[in-house]
């Protein structure tokens, strides 16, 4: 059993791989293969600008990618068992517009504070704060509603009211804010894995390792919420300090990503069950290692379907995540048994 | 052989605590359990026995009183320390996940595994000694939403077994079973206590079978609690006050409840 999980976790890791190579091979400007290896193993690639268009383009928006899917899609896992809901995810339960919600207010209430102060809440560190404390404090209010609820659907549903209700209260900041702050909020609510700098690349690094080292933390506590909260308490769990470790992980994750690359839908929903429907089993040290692999091969594949061949448009990331991640949910929900925590 | 004393109770009074009111469900409750014991606690609907079981197993603190947990205070200790000497098998029904049989008992370890929960030697020999014991070694690689109630039942004590615990307390185990289910259950349980020395309390409306393969019975009628053999509690009349309904009586002679 253990070589067969092996096998195939080696397989998707080649596949990693060969996605991050592909991705780094297609773009708006075509680049010979050969020139691509021999301008990330630092020889010359023939041209000036295909060695910045790889180096300082391609390259950072493919870690971004990386990143961004395996913080997603852990952050999903995470959330799936915690709720005992195998349709729970960072979009669905609202996190996502609760970060929108606080990125909103900084960008658009930024302009009533003094300018050094709106300067220094500006800076991406002010953004990646005001978007996890958007998305930890969506997250409380679904797990506080969701101790009133017995019913698992019904904490969705909640999700997705807190979710409407973000986005108008969104709608009304735009209406009172200026032109300049509203073209700001719109291009990072687009979303776009694109323009990062090393330097913000480091800092989504740091975060995303610290949501997961989090995660790995919590591997044994989320076994044990498999058999639910009762028999997790009588397995000698501390239950609540368990519950907030994943809920800091997860809100740092989905925080921090929607931050730099905006709000990315299905990404924490699907792909935790694709690692479900290919592994076959509930251990969460398995699910961890093929969601955080398969995510990222999700969401490079994706960012490399953005590009249309032979023209220079560019879908948003958006867009293609959820063409594909809604007819695998749909799947899902037409197999009933194939849909587990 | 002497035995000792898994789990007693000194003047324990069980109830709620909501805001700054409490509803009291049960008071002056003195039980004593000990090793190689199967207990059975029995009493009408609503008169406290989840209640009882929960503040038994630490998910509920006592209004008044103690519960003294292999000579030690519950409420001093903790959570793992429970989880070593109490394993539960509650009636909820399983959150829908991809466990196996397997799987599902060795997450009776956790209390002894590291914080990966990775298992050693040691685990995985109580694990199949837990799974031959309760005889699923065929249900193994199944998982756990292929199984009938009644195997399912199994594989919880199985997992439960598998702690390791002198105490092994069940809510309602027969609850989802058939005669014939019900009745291998509590022969299995009577088997467990008398091959590992383990002490299983269990709460239960199936009567008929508690007063027969019980070795003591804890009995909840309003305002007293009774524990008892059942040979006793039949000649001392007590059962027939369980229901306190003149539809049916407790026939000395069959060992029966009967419809008048």
């Amino acid at each position: 059993m253990q070589n067969k999980y092996n096998y195939l976790l080696l397989a998707l890791a080649i596949l990693l791989l060969i996605a991050l190579l592909l991705n780094l091979s297609f773009g708006a400007v075509a680049i010979p293969f050969k020139n691509v290896i021999g301008s990330l193993l630092g020889n010359d690639s023939g041209k000036e600008s295909w060695n910045y268009i790889i180096l300082e383009y391609r390259l950072p928006k493919a870690i971004t990618a990386i990143l961004a899917g395996m913080g997603l899609a852990i952050s999903g896992l995470l959330m799936q068992t915690m709720f005992r809901n195998p349709l729970a995810g960072p979009f669905v339960l609202g996190l996502s517009s609760g970060s929108s919600l606080g990125v909103a207010l900084l960008i658009m209430g930024s302009g009533l504070l003094p300018t050094l102060v709106s300067g220094l809440l500006l800076s991406q560190y002010g953004i990646i704060l005001a978007s996890s404390i958007g998305s930890f404090s969506v997250l409380l209010l679904v797990l506080a509603v969701s101790q009133k609820l017995r019913d698992t659907s019904s904490i969705l549903i909640v999700g997705l009211m807190f979710g409407s209700f973000t986005s108008a209260f969104v709608s009304v900041l735009t209406y009172f804010s200026t032109a300049e702050q509203l073209q700001k909020f719109s291009f990072w609510s687009m979303g776009n894995l694109g323009n990062l700098t090393w330097e913000s690349i480091t800092i989504l690094t740091i975060f995303t390792i610290i949501g997961l080292i989090l995660s790995v933390i919590s591997l044994k506590s989320l076994d044990a919420m498999l058999l639910g909260e009762n028999y997790a308490q009588s397995l000698g769990l501390n239950y609540k300090k368990s519950r907030l470790i994943i809920i800091l992980g997860t809100s740092i994750l989905t925080g921090c990503i929607t931050a730099f690359v905006g709000p990315i839908a299905f990404i924490g929903l699907a792909v935790p069950h694709i690692a479900k429907l290919i592994f076959n089993t509930s251990n969460h040290k398995i699910l961890f290692l093929s969601t955080l692999l398969i995510g990222a091969i999700a969401l490079l594949i994706c960012d490399l379907l953005t590009h249309i061949p032979n023209s220079d448009v560019i879908l948003p990331i958006n867009a293609v995540t959820s063409v594909f991640g809604a007819p695998i949910v749909i799947y899902l929900l037409l197999n009933k048994n194939k849909l587990t925590i | 052989m002497i035995s000792t004393t898994i789990l007693e109770t000194r003047s324990l009074t069980i109830g709620f605590r909501v805001k700054n009111k409490t509803k009291t469900v049960f008071k002056n409750i003195n039980i004593n359990v000990k090793q190689g014991q199967l207990i059975s606690i029995i009493g009408a609907n609503g008169i406290g026995k989840s209640t009882l079981l929960r503040t038994l197993t630490g998910a509920q603190k006592p209004l008044l009183g103690d519960v003294m947990l292999c000579n030690s205070n519950l409420q001093q200790m903790s959570k793992i320390a429970i989880a070593k000497k109490l394993s539960v098998v509650y009636t909820d029904r399983l959150p829908p996940s991809n466990l196996s049989v397997f799987e599902l008992v060795a997450l009776g370890r956790q209390p002894y595994t590291n914080w990966l929960g990775k298992l050693s030697t040691t685990d995985l020999e109580k694990i199949h000694w837990a799974i031959k014991l309760t005889e699923i070694e065929h249900l193994q690689n199944q998982k756990h939403y292929e199984l009938s109630d009644g195997q399912l039942q199994k594989v919880l004590v199985a997992r439960a077994l598998a702690q390791d615990s002198p105490l092994i307390i069940l809510d309602e185990p027969t609850t989802h079973l058939d005669l014939v289910n019900k009745v291998l259950l509590f022969k299995l349980l009577k088997k467990l206590t008398i091959e590992t020395n383990k002490c299983i309390l269990l709460s239960t409306h199936d009567l008929d079978l508690a007063i027969q393969i019980s070795d003591e019975v804890v009995v909840m009628i309003p305002e007293k609690l009774i524990q008892d053999t059942p040979k006793n509690l039949i000649e001392n009349n007590i059962l027939n006050n369980i229901f306190n309904d003149e539809h049916i009586l407790f026939d000395a002679i069959t060992k029966n409840f009967q419809i008048q």
